[in-house]
């Protein structure tokens, strides 16, 4: 059976495809995520949701690079009790696996806004220790493999439901906030977010995004992102990974699989092929699968160690 | 990246080759770009003010190359945009969104504030494929109508109506308020409106009523542009990439929150 082919185990959670939309893109609304799971999605990360309600940046929040776009939103937000609503709603449309991305400035802002999320319904955390421009949270945690620690240790002792972690690539070895990650009790990793980058304008001379800095997405992180997946894999070999970093196509998707993501995000992506992008992924994994006669997408997994 | 979209979603700089008053608080810029002078009536760019903000503007006219858009001076953005001279530089990056479609017959449009620039470009494209060309113009007061001149010469005799709160200049009452008795007695193949919400949400009432088509432009609060942020939505449509322009069936669709509510730059729901 087709569904049978794809289906994954992704720390507890049962998902019907390996392809589950980023965190950022879409996702204020239960109706933004009901539509990317209709174009697909076997499961959904929400925005990146904060104790309090945050505006984020001014415009322009995004710019477009060679290959890929580099965005400064500034983690806006409603804040957790505003977003529980959302979150029930979501549980009452979605028929996958709702994942909600938090962030916060100290592990029990974390651990706060986790709880809020589970009991509102939430099947998984997402920790955004990995944001590259807001400062006191995201990287600034997730580059210390001390607050990491303590972030995950303290979220973990307050939620029952699966923690991901999403790491940031900007670090010199991603396998030491890795394997603190995993160590402190996270259950998943994400890899990767955004990395470091900027855009400037010569005519002008300004900078364009208003926030000066902000990350990377796109097709041009691809290789960077692969190479970050195969690294963790080659340290942890048992730590579920989800991939994320220019998965543009099916082909994409396939060689993080290979390089031991058991799932894969989507996020920049959805610019070109719109929400649909999940379903063409998907098509493009299933044949690939079938074709090379491996009957699961699960033993794709880590081949590229093996070869 | 798809080239299009890179050469769409790419800032360009350029300089503002002219400005023109259109009103007290109107004026419209025009500047040289190659893929916004490709705009259709409906389309909207991204335009930025280097250093300031960057904000959606309804393309108003491309003509030769030159591409026009019209600006209410309504916050600080706007503000600084109604002190800038010709030869002032500016980002864009578009055209985005969909467009009004193109109507043959008899059709009928009705515009409320800067909702008549992207209108005005809409029956310019028009007048010359359309049987008929009715407007129906709303403002506050009579120096806040827009482009009276230009929808004069579009529209025949009698198909031209204004209306002004304070009754300074054609009818005294809201837009709205000749319609009713318009759609009753004059057949319409299309209608297209765009303006302050509140209003659309009225007309759509009263076309519905009639069982008329018709095709509306919205605003939303906007950050991409190209349907990745999510902060335009209105339901599970987005604004910046579904619409702007959203037929009958699809506003249908978003009755609960049309003329309601939307997304503030926090994500959570405020009113309209």
């Amino acid at each position: 059976m087709e569904s049978n082919l794809l289906s994954i185990r992704l720390a507890g959670l049962q998902l019907d495809n390996p392809a589950i939309l980023a965190s950022g893109i879409l996702g204020y609304s239960a109706e933004s995520l009901y539509r990317v799971v209709k174009g697909g999605a076997g499961a959904v990360v929400s925005k990146s949701i904060g104790v309090e309600p945050r505006v984020g940046y001014a415009n322009p929040t995004v710019v477009q690079a060679e290959s890929g776009l580099i965005n400064a939103m500034g983690l806006p937000n409603p804040g957790i009790d505003v977003y529980c609503e959302e979150i029930k709603y979501c549980k009452t449309i979605l028929k996958v696996p709702l994942i909600v991305s938090v962030f916060g400035y100290s592990a029990d802002e974390y651990a706060s806004v986790a709880k809020k999320a589970v009991e509102a319904g939430a099947d998984a955390v997402e920790l955004n220790v990995s944001c590259p421009h807001v400062k006191q949270t995201g990287a600034e945690i997730g580059q210390s493999p001390k607050l990491l620690s303590e972030v995950v240790e303290k979220v973990k002792s307050s939620v029952s439901k699966p923690i991901i972690v999403k790491l940031s690539p900007n670090v010199s070895d991603i396998t030491v906030p890795a394997k603190a990650a995993v160590e402190a009790g996270a259950d998943a990793l994400t890899a990767v977010n955004t990395l470091k980058a900027m855009a400037i304008d010569h005519e002008t001379t300004k900078p364009i995004l208003s926030h000066v800095k902000g990350g990377l997405s796109g097709a041009a992180i691809k290789p960077v992102a692969l190479r970050c997946v195969y690294d963790i894999r080659e340290e942890l070999p048992d730590v579920p990974i989800i991939g994320c970093g220019g998965i543009m196509d099916w082909r994409d998707a396939v060689e993080f699989m290979l390089a031991g993501a058991s799932a894969i995000q989507i996020g920049t992506a959805i610019a070109l092929e719109d929400t649909e992008v999940f379903q063409s992924i998907n098509k493009g994994v299933e044949s690939y699968v079938r074709k090379k006669g491996y009957g699961s997408v699960n033993k794709i997994v880590n081949l590229a160690h093996h070869s | 990246m798809s080239t299009s979209l890179t050469t769409v979603n790419s800032m360009r700089t350029t300089e503002i080759v002219q400005v023109r008053t259109e009103s007290p608080s109107v004026k419209t810029f025009a500047f040289l770009d190659k893929p916004c002078s490709k705009a259709k009536p409906g389309q909207f760019i991204m335009l930025w003010l280097p250093g300031i903000d960057e904000i959606p503007l309804s393309v108003m006219d491309v003509s030769n190359g030159l591409v026009s858009v019209s600006v209410k001076q309504v916050g600080d953005a706007t503000k600084h945009m109604h002190n800038l001279e010709a030869g002032a530089t500016v980002g864009v990056r578009g055209p985005f969104g969909n467009n009004f479609t193109e109507s043959r017959g008899k059709v009928l449009l009705i515009s409320g504030g800067t909702g008549t620039a992207p209108l005005l470009f809409l029956a310019k494209q028009l007048s010359a494929k359309t049987e008929r060309i009715s407007f129906v113009e709303g403002a506050k007061t009579r120096n806040e109508l827009l482009f009276i001149k230009e929808l004069g010469g579009i529209c025949k005799e009698k198909s031209f109506i204004t209306t002004t709160d304070d009754g300074t200049y054609g009818l005294q009452c809201m837009v709205t308020e000749p319609l009713a008795n318009l759609l009753d007695k004059e057949q319409f193949d299309m209608i297209y409106t765009c303006g302050p919400e509140v209003m659309v949400k009225k007309i759509f009432e009263l076309t519905e009523q009639r069982k008329l088509p018709l095709e509306a432009s919205l605003e939303r609060l906007m950050r991409c542009g190209i349907g990745l942020c999510g902060s335009c939505m209105i339901g599970k449509y987005r604004v910046c990439r579904d619409g702007p322009v959203f037929n009958a069936a699809q506003l249908r669709e978003v009755t609960d929150e049309l003329g309601y509510s939307k997304l503030g730059f926090d994500g959570s729901r405020i009113p309209v």
